[in-house]
């Protein structure tokens, strides 16, 4: 009888938590395959009518195309920064090498809104116009911790003993880094690469204040909000959360599965 | 030793240090000038007066006297506070059972997967998740279209638009991280405590309160940090799920920029807002020092 009630009470615990969790992503897809203008169930369709709609606006699809190119740029600067930083703190244990690791990791403890008014300030300062570029920079400044994080947590033992052997076999250190280290770590890199592409993909604040009048995909949807619900920012919406969800779980599966090798290899 | 590989030692140590900061150069140079920079020009800028989107005038704390004294700016600061506190208790009162069941109540093998499941959202683009929630809301959204539909009731429930929402939208972001954070203390935990707690007698939540609560500390306290810090910074939730009467920091901010083009008095809230992230850092800090004692 105990048991049955804390069954029910684990069942009930997690339906509530999933229900609440996945209820807007739930109702999001669902209303964008919705015959009506207004989100009311009961659901009539499914139509493709709104992602039509989408893929035919050319103001929401150059956006689209701007925000992958800033995530893919700004992707791989935050992953070769943060690697490089990660492989020297790690390898050669630099003097203040803690100093360093404080300062690269500061970013994640401001919000990106104070970063991005003071590269607004600052490209003023300069008189520099608002561009793509300068976005692209300021993701690179907010996403570099997380990459060199991912890295620097990868950065194992067993690595660096074929690194020393490279080393004494005559290796110069731009090809140990090219023919042992990204090789081995590779899995690492492409997984601080997709979660770096995701949060420059996401990312609003930063994008709104440093883009003119060429806007990424998020600055685009806000601008489109405000005139109020719309299926068309359903199907947006839809499209931009399932490339975030399937990056990071790619990312994911990559950086778990390898743990899981790892640990096997060290039970034999 | 002689002196010959003492220098050698020497040369070598260099050598390494040399590598070492060329390797991390790049990323230190990239921050510094991309990241503390742009930080030390909003100190400076906040210490100037604006005129038309122009910095000028004599260095002083003007901007921060207007701030403390103007009511409307100073409301925002207390909503932001209030916003992010009952936030993070709301938070952690949904996180912690749905941590504690994953962790103690789900078998073994389903328990990677449902800690995935249930932090796979917090990945996702947060205009994105903010319209999401303003679809369910909203007067014409879900949750009032279907009880207008059944006819128990006739006109809208105003939910969107509100403190209530804001809570709602920030409260859904993160149950999901500090779940993350509360479960990967749990699960360090060894079951055999709680036997022990049992077997001496306390009954279920004795044993809770007295030996479970206080070794999960450390996750509750660094998430509720994490927590309170994100969500006091955050532009986007409140503003689109919030309503216009009682504005939060970062939307004062947004409209000293946007509306007004004064950078300097946006600057010296900035400089507000990273105080008070820094006074919660300190105090997660201390709290969880203590605990260690």
């Amino acid at each position: 009888m105990r048991q049955i009630r804390g069954i029910l009470g684990t069942g009930a615990v997690l339906a509530l938590a999933y229900g609440f969790i996945y209820l807007p992503v739930a109702v999001l897809v669902l209303f964008s395959f919705h015959e009506l203008k207004a989100p009311v169930p009961p659901f009539q369709g499914p139509t493709t009518a709104w992602y039509e709609a989408l893929f035919a606006d050319p103001k929401l699809m150059d956006a689209l195309v701007r925000s992958i190119v800033i995530a893919v740029v700004s992707g791989l600067g935050s992953t070769v920064l943060g690697f490089l930083a990660a492989f020297g703190l790690a390898r050669f244990r630099p003097p203040l090498a803690g100093l360093w690791r404080f300062l690269l990791l500061m970013p994640l403890t401001v919000a990106p809104m104070c970063v991005g008014i003071g590269l607004l300030i600052l490209a003023n300062g300069l008189a520099l116009p608002k561009s793509l570029a300068l976005v692209t920079l300021g993701h690179v400044a907010v996403n570099l911790p997380l990459a060199f994080t991912i890295c620097l947590a990868q950065m194992g033992g067993h690595q660096e003993v074929l690194e020393r052997a490279a080393r004494d076999l005559g290796a110069s250190e731009f090809r140990v880094l090219t023919r042992v280290t990204v090789p081995l770590l590779w899995p690492a890199l492409f997984a601080s690469f997709c979660l770096c592409f995701t949060f420059s993909w996401d990312e609003f604040i930063i994008s709104f204040f440093l883009s003119g009048f060429d806007v990424t995909l998020p600055v685009a949807i806000w601008e489109m909000m405000r005139a109020g619900i719309n299926p068309k920012i359903n199907a947006a919406g839809t499209i931009v959360f399932i490339l975030s969800l399937g990056l990071v779980l790619v990312g994911e599966i990559i950086l778990f599965g390898r743990r899981r090798r790892h640990d096997r290899r060290v039970e034999l | 030793m002689s002196t010959a590989t003492a220098d050698l030692e020497a040369i070598a140590t260099r050598r390494q240090a040399v590598r070492g900061l060329a390797f991390t150069g790049p990323a230190v140079l990239y921050t510094l000038a991309f990241f503390a920079t742009p930080l030390a020009v909003i100190l400076i800028a906040s210490l100037y007066a604006s005129d038309a989107g122009r910095l000028g005038g004599d260095p002083g704390f003007g901007n921060y006297a207007r701030f403390f004294a103007r009511d409307s700016l100073l409301v925002a600061l207390t909503n932001s506070v209030r916003l992010a506190a009952i936030t993070t208790v709301v938070s952690l009162a949904l996180a912690y059972p749905l941590a504690y069941v994953l962790a103690f109540r789900v078998p073994a093998r389903w328990q990677r997967l449902g800690i995935v499941l249930a932090v796979l959202p917090f990945w996702t683009s947060y205009v994105v998740r903010s319209y999401a929630w303003l679809l369910v809301l909203a007067p014409e959204g879900v949750v009032n279209g279907t009880l207008m539909a059944l006819g128990l009731i006739d006109t809208p429930l105003r939910i969107a638009y509100s403190d209530a929402a804001t809570v709602i939208g920030f409260v859904h972001f993160f149950v999901m991280l500090l779940t993350l954070t509360i479960f990967s203390s749990l699960v360090q935990i060894n079951p055999r405590y709680l036997l022990a707690a049992a077997d001496m007698g306390a009954g279920p939540w004795t044993a809770f309160f007295r030996v479970l609560l206080p070794l999960s500390l450390p996750g509750v306290v660094s998430g509720a940090f994490m927590t309170f810090v994100l969500a006091i910074g955050d532009y986007v939730t409140p503003a689109i799920l919030g309503g216009s009467k009682s504005l939060v920091l970062p939307q004062a901010m947004f409209f000293q920029i946007s509306r007004n083009g004064d950078f300097a008095m946006a600057s010296a809230m900035a400089v507000v807002l990273m105080a008070v992230m820094a006074i919660a850092y300190l105090a997660a800090a201390r709290w969880l020092r203590m605990d260690r004692v």
